[in-house]
């Protein structure tokens, strides 16, 4: 069983939190733009490493909020725990990801 | 006094004889036995007859690792089976019974199944029982019967158990010489500790230990440590406890056996307690198993690891024979020797190692041991009993043996192949091995714990070394949780001791003179009987990898999951593959590390107290009245209220009767109550519904329908404008956690702009919902400040007023399609409303109905139920609820909504049915044949295919306002197919005929309700 450093109320037991899902998925701007298939693969499409893993979990059983979680999928390791309105902690990425995720971000802001 | 007994020597207690049974004869031991040393110190060894030949089969081993001294333990309710002799402490009226023999241990019907070994080899049963199919029921039952180990308890336990849970900076587990030295340290560093070990003592493999540690006995040191550890507040110990399971993030599991080594009449309380154990840092120093040497017939009874013969003479003062071979391969067993040297008995050594070179060795040659290097022991002769060892040498090359034999009388074949650090916890939570080349097993590699293994477990064999490791294992992990910590240990071990450099070399399975499938069997697995024949055959038949072989052998899935055998089948395995050990690789290490009771799995989470149960505050009144219950979620809902002599059916018609000519009333407490406020609440159920809440004006109410993001329908309910930025949202019962969660993550996630405020009011509130035509009278009686007035209150409209006294919201919304007031009040006056309503109602027969009568008169009204007529599948078109879609707002599922495929005409879509008999009511699952000829294959079982189905019943009930059952179902099409003839077929093979129309049945124009 996990323990989890919720950001609002620090360390916890796994049986508090649920895991729902991958985080960073960012909704399309206008749906509507988008045709069936891209629609679908923004809905049900998601990564699957071997490794590191961007979740978001909600601490059900405790302040209700939700945060992401950069977890391990092959040693379960919780690298990092930050609030949803941040981004991925630079440590974490290589430089090309890193590069990446400024240009989401800015994309992000301009829309 | 037996003559197994020594005089003297060991840690039991001889002023503490103790009386027990096994197979209904009364023997003796004393307090510090386990049943297996007692019983070997009544000359026991045969104890139970092996899985599948019905071998007989003796005590083996000391502790986890024995497959063999499995005994039925106690009787009536409390009876356990398969319990480990070994592991069992023994107690006064202890009772033991032998499993899997008849009619007795001495005398197995079944033993015939050894004679005939050849014919039943690995897979016999897959390879002979397949074919025909429809037999194995047949075959099942009786493979069944002769097989299997102990009788499960046919009453329920009645023990009772608990979970506890804690925290510690530091966990040891083991508190053998390598644990002891760990807590020693942690604590003198400071650290808050738990100590766990599975014995009743502490100390181990210290407990049969006859050197010397720091100047004193092994044992007195031990004691010394335990001291001073007790009397640290920061160390809690824990004995007779059992670290089974090791999982993410430094959580490990123990269970504590609090009263199992008491006589029956002396246990009081709590039988086992599951602790759950969350620590900083773990120390692990389990210990080692020790390894069997595999040669003919090495099953035979009176055949012990040597390190346990070691133990039962040292510990026990019990002495399993008086005339024994030893057969080793490594240094390590000569300490054996010497023990058994000591206790009197004749022992011939047979070392595998033609040039075998240790202090050890002439220490053992000097005080008496006769030993021959170079030899094995390929065979063992005797019934019941080992009465001869084949000793021959081994080839030069060590691959085979000259056929020169000696016999050898014996009545103890003690045997060591070496010794299996227990990686198990390591293991648990994918902490790799590593396989050493030199000591000969896997010790424990890289980690994702914080942790580490120290003492034999981490294959550091020699006493003092285990020690040394165990003081630096200890310290460091103090040391990590404050790095200024430090230890005065005062202890100088002994840098360079005798048992120092101690060798093995490899001897997985004596060579023969014949090929191993020609040989008498050797055993790998006791338990299972599997041999080195069966593991040969497996890689013949294909089967290659560890886990393939595992299964097809069935070695390692035993009681003892192959803690004693299973490395000699993976090395007789590496070598019929031709590869190495490592390559092999082991199977996989799972939790839990001993058999544990389903009881402490439990704990106090049983009957009530298994999952939470939710009653409203007129719970008691149902009860009272002889309401039956239905479970909805936690929820207990008041199904039905049957007069003396009614059915289901009888009740329900009353009640759905007096609905619609008087008034009834219904417990609606449990509908999901959600508080909304803030400046952009109205914004956000815009967002949320398919329809436009936007106008939504203070005082009125509006239904609404929730789609997740797919598109498919989640939850609907009525919303109500409480007044400026305030509502109040109702979900259904079972589906009220889910909204208020998904509700959450938008406004989290999505919509962080949005200053909107969600509280969970479902326990606040109880709602009591009047319904009937004289539901005004009632409800207008009872409250002074409301003006009733159709104009004034008005159909989904609200009002604030005072109801028998207590402040309420009473809504004007209906789920029975009649005039309701839904009185929603402070759920600790809701009693009390509860039973003024009753009065003031009896002038008009009211009556109580619960969720079956409300079910009828919904479909009455074609109101659907999430979860019933829809499946998380079905979209708000399906259901015929399209129009409610708002084209000027944006809201979830909108866009998902527009997928082509969701739009098909030819999707399931709900629809209502009526039997064209006019009497048969369908049964709610029933399927509708897309073509009504087929009904004709239903009864030409089997089918050469499926019958095609357009559909299914989603609900069915006899409507007793219109005279004939009524259902709803979903249909290809089906909106567009009202007045068509379809033929229903349900899984019993029952056929009706029904006729496809609209969902609404009573009341078309809606004008009951306003």
């Amino acid at each position: 069983m996990y323990e989890i450093d919720c950001p609002w109320c620090g360390l916890r037991d796994e049986s508090e939190f649920h895991c729902t899902g991958e985080a960073h998925i960012i909704r399309p701007e206008d749906p509507y733009a988008l045709d069936d298939a891209q629609w679908t693969d923004y809905l049900h499409h998601r990564s699957n490493p071997k490794g590191l893993h961007f979740e978001q979990w909600q601490h059900s059983s405790g302040c209700r909020k939700w945060f992401n979680v950069a977890r391990d999928t092959v040693t379960y390791e919780i690298k990092a725990v930050y609030k949803v309105d941040e981004p991925k902690p630079a440590f974490l990425l290589t430089d090309d990801q890193s590069a990446n995720q400024a240009t989401v971000e800015s994309s992000e802001v301009k829309a | 006094m037996s003559q197994y007994r020594l005089p003297q020597g060991g840690i039991v207690n001889r002023d503490a004889p103790l009386s027990f049974q096994f197979n209904g004869k009364t023997l003796s031991g004393f307090a510090g036995d386990t049943l297996a040393s007692a019983l070997l110190a009544n000359g026991q060894h045969l104890i139970g007859r092996s899985f599948k030949y019905h071998r007989p089969r003796g005590i083996i081993g000391q502790g986890a690792e024995d497959p063999n001294a499995l005994v039925q333990l106690g009787e009536g309710s409390r009876t356990i089976p398969n319990v480990r002799a070994t592991q069992t402490e023994l107690y006064s009226g202890l009772v033991a019974n032998s499993v899997n023999c008849w009619p007795s241990v001495d005398f197995d019907v079944m033993a015939v199944n050894q004679y005939a070994s050849r014919l039943l080899p690995a897979g016999f049963y897959y390879k002979t029982f397949k074919w025909p199919a429809k037999a194995w029921h047949f075959y099942e039952e009786r493979i069944r019967a002769s097989a299997g180990l102990g009788t499960i308890p046919n009453e329920p336990d009645p023990d009772r158990y608990e979970h506890v849970h804690k925290h510690a900076e530091v966990m040891v587990v083991g508190a053998g010489a390598a644990g002891l030295a760990a807590a020693l340290a942690a604590s003198r560093a400071g650290a808050q500790i738990l100590l766990v070990d599975d014995q009743a003592e502490l100390g181990g493999g210290l407990l049969a230990e006859q050197r010397q540690i720091n100047s004193m006995s092994a044992y007195d040191w031990a004691k010394s440590v335990e001291a001073e550890l007790r009397d640290n507040p920061k160390v809690q110990i824990l004995t007779r406890s059992t670290a089974i399971g090791y999982y993410d993030h430094n959580f490990l599991t123990v269970v504590e056996r609090r009263h199992d080594h008491l006589s029956e009449s002396d246990r009081e309380g709590v039988r086992e307690r599951l602790w759950k154990v969350r620590a900083r840092e773990v120390v692990l120093a389990q210990g080692a198993f020790e390894r069997p040497m595999i040669y003919g017939y090495n099953d035979l009874p009176g055949t012990l690891l040597a390190g346990a013969v070691e133990t039962y003479i040292n510990r026990y003062a019990v002495k399993p024979g008086n005339k024994a071979v030893l057969f080793t391969n490594n240094d390590n067993a000569y300490s054996s020797a010497m023990a058994m040297l000591s206790a009197g008995m004749e022992v011939q050594v047979v070392d595998s190692r033609a040039d075998a070179e240790h202090p050890l060795i002439a220490q053992a040659t000097a005080q008496g041991a006769d030993v021959l290097k170079g030899y094995v022991v390929t065979k063992a002769k005797g019934g019941k009993h080992v009465k001869e060892a084949v000793i021959q040498q081994l080839t030069p090359d060590g691959r085979g043996v000259v056929q020169d034999k000696q016999q050898q009388e014996v009545d103890l074949i003690a045997v060591s192949g070496g010794w299996n650090p227990a990686v198990h916890l390591h293991s648990h939570t994918g902490g790799k091995n590593r396989w050493d080349d030199e000591k000969l097993c896997f010790v424990p590699d890289s980690s994702p714990q914080r942790q580490v293994s120290v003492g034999s477990c981490n294959g550091s064999f020699d006493l003092y070394e285990s020690i040394n490791e165990g003081f630096a294992g200890g310290l460091s992990a103090a040391q990590k949780l404050n790095s200024t910590a430090t230890a005065e240990l005062g202890f100088i071990p002994a840098a360079e001791s005798e048992t120092a450099d101690m060798r093995v070399s490899a001897m997985w399975l004596v060579p023969q003179n014949t090929t191993p499938e020609r040989s008498p069997k050797a055993f790998v697995d006791y338990q299972n009987d599997t041999s080195a024949a069966d593991i040969r055959l497996a890689v013949r038949e294909g089967f290659h990898s560890v886990e393939h072989v595992k299964r097809y052998t069935a070695m390692g899935f035993g009681t003892d999951q192959g803690k004693m055998g299973n490395i000699n089948g993976m090395a007789i395995l590496a070598e019929a593959l031709g590869q190495s050990i490592p390559e092999t690789g082991t199977t996989t290490f799972r939790p839990l590390y001993t058999p544990t009771s389903m009881g402490a799995m439990a704990g106090s989470n049983l009957d009530d107290l298994f999952d939470p149960i939710r009653k409203t505050p007129m719970h008691a009144w149902h009860t009272s009245m002889g309401a039956t219950w239905e479970d909805v979620g936690q929820w207990k809902r008041a199904w039905y209220y049957p007069d003396a002599s009614e059915d289901m059916h009888a009740a329900t018609k009353r009640e759905s009767t007096i609905i619609h000519s008087n008034v009834a009333v219904l417990d609606a407490s449990t509908l999901g109550k959600i508080d909304i406020q803030g400046p952009d609440a109205a914004e956000f159920l815009n967002r949320v519904y398919i329809n436009g809440f936007k106008l939504l004006k203070p005082g009125r109410c509006r239904y609404g329908i929730m789609l997740n993001d797919a598109g498919f329908i989640m939850d609907d309910g009525v919303t109500t404008c409480l007044g400026e930025n305030h509502y109040l949202m109702t979900t259904t019962t079972g589906g009220a956690a889910a909204v208020l969660n998904h509700l959450e993550l938008w406004l989290q996630t999505e919509w962080p702009e949005l200053k909107v405020y969600l509280t969970s009011v479902t326990d606040h509130w109880a709602t009591i919902s009047v319904n009937g035509p004289d539901s005004r009278k009632i409800v207008e009686s009872l409250c002074s400040d409301v003006d009733f007035d159709s104009e004034a209150f008005p159909f989904m409209s609200f009002q604030d007023g005072t109801v028998a006294g207590a402040p309420c919201r009473i809504m004007r919304i209906s789920f029975s399609g009649e005039l309701t007031y839904e009185i929603n009040v402070p759920a600790h006056m809701a009693r009390h409303v509860w039973s003024a309503v009753f009065k003031a109602g009896e002038a008009y027969q009211i009556t109580p109905y619960g969720t079956e009568t409300m079910h009828i008169v919904r479909a009455e009204k074609g109101f659907i139920i999430v979860g019933q007529e829809t499946d998380g599948s079905m979209t708000a078109h399906d259901v015929g609820y399209g129009g409610m879609f708002s084209s000027k707002k944006e809201f979830i599922g909108k866009r998902s909504a527009q997928r082509v495929h969701l739009k098909s005409p030819e999707r399931k879509q709900l629809v209502g049915m009526k039997p064209v008999d006019g009497k048969t009511v369908a049964m709610e699952g029933a399927h509708i044949l897309t073509n009504a000829a087929d009904v004709a294959l239903l009864t030409s079982l089997p089918l050469k295919e499926p019958i095609k189905m357009d559909g299914h019943i989603t609900s069915s009930y006899y409507s007793p306002v219109m005279g004939h059952p009524i259902a709803l179902a979903v249909v290809k099409g089906g909106q567009q197919r009202h007045g068509e003839k379809v033929m229903v077929s349900d899984h019993l093979g029952n056929v009706c005929e029904m006729e496809i129309c609209a969902t609404t049945f009573y009341d078309l124009e809606g004008a009951k309700q306003r």
